[in-house]
C-alpha cells in the first residue's frame, strides 16, 4: 500500500471516528434537552448525572489523583471480582473445552448436558450459591464462573475441532511431537473461536457481577439498589451509565489484546 | 436417534451423579437437595395450577418480548446494514449502550414502569435486541459483492437484487440472531421476575423458594424447568433453522 | 544407485466387509535415490491414499513400505510432504520464516541455525526477504514455494508431493515445475510427485508410473529420457516430449486403466481420510454437537461485526 492511500485511509478512519463521537455528543445533548422539557425526578438532566458522578468518583485527596473512596471501595473491588472470576472461568473453560473437543466421543455425551446448563438462568441459582458459599465474594465468584464457563467451553470445543485434516497431516509429516501438539497446532488454530467465547463471557461476567452484588449487597450492585430505594435518582443513573462505560472499556481492551494475539488473521490486518 | 440417546445418557448421568454425591454426603444436603427430591417437587409442580399459570405468564412475556425485539432489531439492522454512514455514526452510541447489563436497568425500570409485566418485557426486549441487530447488520455487511454483481448481470435491478439475493443471503444469519435472542430473552424475563419480585411467574416462584430458607428443592426444580425450557426452545429453533436454510452454511461464514 | 523407496504388495482398503472400498491394491515399485518420479493417474484413483500410506500418515492395510531399507510405520523423520492445499497446509498463525523453521524445532538445531537455514532455503526457492510476512500476504504461488521450502529445510531423504501445483495458475505452475527440478538437482534429493496432469508428469520426471483407476495398480513404468536441462517452451515442443506425452495419454485411455474394479465412490481418498481421522460421519452427526457448534458460531457472529465496524 502506498503512503498516500495509507494516509487517506487514516484520514477517513479519523473522520468517521469524529462523526461517531459527534453523534454520541449529540445524543447526550438531546438527553439534556428532553430532561429539561420533561422535568421529571426519574429522568434527571445529563449534566446533573455527570456532576453527581464526578462528586462520587473525584472526591478524594490530591495525592490519590482526586479519586474518591467510591473508586477504591466500590468500583475496583467490583471489577476485581468480575475480572478474577472471568479469568478463572477462562482457564477452566479452555482446558475443559480442549479436552472435550479432542475426544471423539465426550461431546456426544456432554453436549446436551452443556447446552442444558447454559440455558439455566444463573440468576435463579443465586439462592443455592448463597447457601453454599454464604453471602460474599466467594458466592459472587461462583455465580460468575458458573455462568461464563459454558460459552467458553463450547467455543473452545468448536475451535479445537476446526483444525482441518491438511493441517493435521502437515504437522504429522513435519514430525511434531505429541506433547507439543496442543500448544503448537490445536490452540493457535482454535484461538479465534476462543476469543469470541471470551468476549461473550466478559459481558456475561459484568452482568452477573451486578446481579450477585444486588442479591449479596455489595459493590456497584448495592449502590444501584440503594440509590433506587433512597430516591437518589441522579446517582442511580450515574451507576447505570458507569456500567456502560466500564463494559465498553473492558471490551475495547480485550479487542486490543485480541488484535495483538490474532495479528496473523487476514481480516484483522490494516491492509487486508 | 442414537446420538440423541447418548445426549440423554449424559444428562441422566449428571442427575445421577448429583443424587449420589448428595446421598453419599460428598455435598452436604443443606447445600443442594438430592436430585430425587428435586424431581419429586418438579413432578408435583407440574400438577400445581397456580404454578403452571405462573409459567404461562413467563412464557407469554417471553413471546411478546421476542416479538418486539424482532420488530425493532431487524428493521434497524437492515437500515444500519445497508447505509454504512448511518452505521458508523451510531457506532459509539450502540457500543456504549450494549454493555449496560439489562439487570442494571432493573432499578431504573422499577421506578419508571413498576414491576408488572411491562417491566420484564421492556428489559427482555433490551437484552434480546442486540444479537438480532448485530446479526442483521453483519449479514448485510458481509454479503459477497460477486453475488450481487451476478444478480445484476442477470438483469435484476437494485431493488430486485436486494429482495432476491441480499435478503435470502441474510435470512439464516438473522434467524441465528433470533435464536440467540430467544434464549437471552427467556433468561432475562425470569431474572427480572426474580430480582424485581414480580407478582407472578417462574422467577417469582423461585424467589419465594429462596426466601423461605430450606426450600432449595423449590429453587432447583424451578431452575431445572427454566433450563429445560430454554434448552427445548433453542433445540427447536436450531432444528427448524436447519430445515429452513438447508442451503446455508452460516457456521462456516459466520465464524471467519 | 541405491534404492530409496521400496513399496511391495501395498494394499489399502477403507471399511470392512460389504462396504469395504479398496483404494490401492497390491502395488509394488521402487524409487532409486536421486530420482524424480511422477505418479500419474485418473482423478480419484487412489493416488492420495498411496501417498498417505507411503508417508506413514495412515497405516496400509497390507504390504510394506521401506524407506532406505527401514520399514515405515508412522511418519519417518527424514521424509517431507508438500500438499496441494497450501492455504490449509501453512500455519496461518506463524510467519513465513516460522513456518519454514517449524520442522527444525523438533530436531536438535539451535535457534540461530534454524533462522539461518530457513533464510537459506527461502532464498533458494526465490523468496528472500519475505520471512516476516504472514502466509496470507503472499500470492498462491509464493505460498506453495513456502511449503516447498518448509519441506526442504530439514533436508529430507525423500520428498513427497501431492498434486503440488494443481491450485496455482499456469504461469506460476511452470515456474514451480522448473523450481522443483532445479532444487532436486542442486540438493540431489529424491522426489515422488503425484499428479493427474500428463504434461506435468512428463516434463518433470525422470520416470513416470501410470496408475489405473481405483483400485490403483501400476499399468506402466516409463523412463523419461529427456535431457536433464528442460525448458518450458523448447522441451514441450520437442518431438520426444510430444511422443512421450502421447504414450502416457494413450496408456491412461486404455481399457486397462479405464476398467473399474468395483463400484467405486467418486472421491475415495477424501471419504477415506475422513474416516481415518475419526471425524463425525454423516449418520453420527450429533444433534447436540452441531447444536453447540452452531450456538458458538452464533456468538462468534458478534465478533466480525465489531471488527467490521472498527475497520469501516
Amino acid at each position: 500500500m502506498s503512503i498516500t492511500t495509507a494516509a487517506a485511509k487514516r484520514g477517513r478512519i479519523l473522520g468517521s471516528a469524529a462523526v461517531t463521537w459527534l453523534v454520541f455528543a449529540a445524543a447526550l445533548l438531546l438527553w439534556e434537552l428532553i430532561a429539561i422539557g420533561a422535568d421529571s425526578v426519574y429522568f434527571p438532566r445529563m449534566t446533573e448525572i455527570v456532576a453527581t458522578g464526578a462528586d462520587v468518583l473525584l472526591s478524594g485527596p490530591a495525592w490519590r489523583l482526586m479519586l474518591g473512596d467510591a473508586v477504591f471501595d466500590i468500583v475496583l473491588p467490583s471489577l476485581a471480582t468480575a475480572l478474577g472470576a472471568w479469568a478463572l472461568s477462562a482457564l477452566i473453560g479452555v482446558a475443559l473445552g480442549t479436552a472435550l473437543g479432542r475426544s471423539s466421543w465426550a461431546m456426544d455425551y456432554c453436549g446436551t448436558l452443556i447446552s442444558f446448563l447454559r440455558s439455566v438462568p444463573p440468576v435463579t441459582l443465586m439462592p443455592a450459591f448463597m447457601v453454599m458459599f454464604g453471602i460474599g465474594v466467594q458466592m459472587e465468584i461462583a455465580a460468575i464462573v458458573f455462568s461464563t464457563l459454558w460459552p467458553i467451553v463450547l467455543n473452545t470445543v468448536d475451535g479445537v475441532r476446526s483444525v482441518d485434516q491438511v493441517k493435521t497431516d502437515t504437522a504429522r509429516s513435519l514430525g511434531t511431537p505429541r506433547r507439543y501438539w496442543i500448544g503448537m497446532i490445536v490452540l493457535p488454530a482454535a484461538m479465534p473461536k476462543i476469543f469470541a467465547g471470551l468476549r461473550l463471557s466478559l459481558s456475561i461476567a459484568i452482568l452477573l457481577m451486578v446481579v450477585a452484588e444486588i442479591v449479596g449487597g455489595s459493590g456497584i450492585g448495592l449502590r444501584l439498589s440503594t440509590t433506587q430505594s433512597t430516591v437518589q435518582y441522579p446517582e442511580m443513573w450515574f451507576w447505570v451509565l458507569l456500567l456502560g462505560v466500564l463494559g465498553y472499556a473492558l471490551n475495547s481492551a480485550l479487542l486490543a489484546v485480541e488484535r495483538l494475539v490474532l495479528g496473523w488473521q487476514p481480516t484483522r490486518g490494516d491492509d487486508a | 436417534m442414537r446420538t440423541f440417546a447418548k445426549g440423554l445418557t449424559g444428562l441422566l448421568g449428571f442427575f445421577l451423579l448429583w443424587e449420589i454425591t448428595v446421598q453419599a454426603g460428598v455435598l452436604p444436603d443443606y447445600w443442594v437437595p438430592p436430585a430425587s427430591e428435586v424431581a419429586t417437587t418438579f413432578v408435583e409442580l407440574l400438577g400445581d395450577r397456580e404454578f403452571l399459570l405462573g409459567v404461562v405468564a413467563t412464557l407469554l412475556a417471553w413471546l411478546i418480548a421476542l416479538g418486539v425485539a424482532i420488530g425493532i432489531g431487524v428493521p434497524a439492522g437492515l437500515l444500519l446494514g445497508s447505509v454504512p454512514a448511518l452505521q458508523s455514526a451510531s457506532r459509539a452510541l450502540i457500543e456504549f449502550l450494549r454493555p449496560i447489563p439489562a439487570v442494571a436497568l432493573i432499578p431504573l425500570v422499577m421506578v419508571t414502569i413498576g414491576s408488572g409485566p411491562d417491566a420484564k418485557i421492556t428489559l427482555a426486549v433490551y437484552a434480546a435486541v442486540w444479537p438480532i441487530l448485530f446479526n442483521t447488520i453483519y449479514a448485510f455487511g458481509e454479503i459477497d459483492p460477486v453475488l450481487l454483481d451476478s444478480a445484476r448481470a442477470t438483469g435484476a435491478n437494485r431493488r430486485q437484487a436486494l429482495t432476491w439475493v441480499a435478503l435470502p443471503h441474510a435470512a439464516p444469519f438473522i434467524f441465528t440472531g433470533v435464536r440467540v435472542a430467544a434464549s437471552i430473552a427467556l433468561i432475562a424475563v425470569i431474572s427480572v421476575e426474580y430480582i424485581a419480585a414480580s407478582e407472578v411467574g417462574l422467577g417469582r416462584y423461585i424467589l419465594e423458594g429462596g426466601m423461605n430458607n430450606g426450600h432449595l428443592d423449590q429453587v432447583m426444580a424451578g431452575t431445572v424447568l427454566a433450563g429445560l425450557a430454554g434448552w427445548a426452545i433453542n433445540s427447536a429453533l436450531v432444528g427448524s433453522g436447519k430445515r429452513l436454510f438447508r442451503w446455508a452454511d452460516t457456521e462456516e461464514r459466520a465464524t471467519r | 544407485m541405491s534404492t530409496m523407496l521400496e513399496v511391495s504388495g501395498l494394499t489399502h482398503q477403507y471399511g470392512r466387509g460389504e462396504r469395504a472400498h479398496v483404494a490401492v491394491r497390491d502395488l509394488t515399485f521402487t524409487i532409486e535415490a536421486g530420482q524424480l518420479a511422477c505418479i500419474v493417474g485418473p482423478s480419484g484413483c487412489g493416488k492420495s491414499t498411496l501417498l498417505r500410506c507411503i508417508s506413514g500418515l495412515i497405516p496400509a492395510t497390507g504390504g510394506s513400505v521401506r524407506l532406505h531399507g527401514d520399514e515405515v510405520s508412522g511418519v519417518p523423520d527424514d521424509l517431507a510432504v508438500v500438499f496441494q492445499d497450501y492455504s490449509r497446509s501453512l500455519f496461518p498463525w506463524l510467519t513465513v520464516a516460522k513456518n519454514v523453521e517449524f520442522p527444525l524445532r523438533w530436531q536438535q538445531v539451535s535457534k540461530a541455525d534454524r533462522r539461518r537455514r530457513a533464510a537459506e532455503v527461502l532464498e533458494s526457492v526465490g523468496l528472500a526477504g519475505v520471512g516476516k510476512k504472514y502466509p496470507w500476504q503472499l500470492s498462491g504461488g509464493m505460498q506453495q514455494r513456502v511449503s516447498i521450502a518448509r519441506a526442504l529445510v530439514s533436508r529430507p531423504a525423500l520428498l513427497l508431493m501431492d498434486e503440488p501445483f494443481a491450485s496455482v495458475d499456469a504461469q506460476t505452475r511452470g515456474e514451480l515445475e522448473d523450481l522443483t527440478r532445479r532444487v532436486q538437482r542442486d540438493l540431489g534429493s529424491t522426489i515422488l510427485l503425484v499428479t493427474h496432469d500428463i504434461d506435468e508428469s512428463v516434463y518433470l520426471a525422470d520416470r513416470v508410473l501410470v496408475l489405473s483407476k481405483s483400485p490403483a495398480a501400476i499399468v506402466a513404468d516409463l523412463t523419461i529420457d529427456l535431457p536433464a536441462e528442460r525448458d518450458q517452451i523448447t522441451t514441450r515442443e520437442s518431438e520426444q516430449f510430444v511422443s512421450l506425452r502421447g504414450e502416457v495419454a494413450r496408456l491412461l485411455q486404455s481399457p486397462q486403466v479405464q476398467r473399474t474394479g468395483e463400484t467405486a465412490p467418486e472421491t475415495p481418498a477424501t471419504a477415506g481420510s475422513d474416516a481415518a481421522h475419526g471425524a463425525a460421519s454423516a449418520d453420527a452427526a450429533d444433534s447436540a454437537t452441531t447444536d453447540s457448534a452452531k450456538a458458538a458460531a452464533a456468538e462468534a457472529v458478534e465478533s466480525p461485526d465489531e471488527t467490521a465496524a472498527s475497520r469501516s
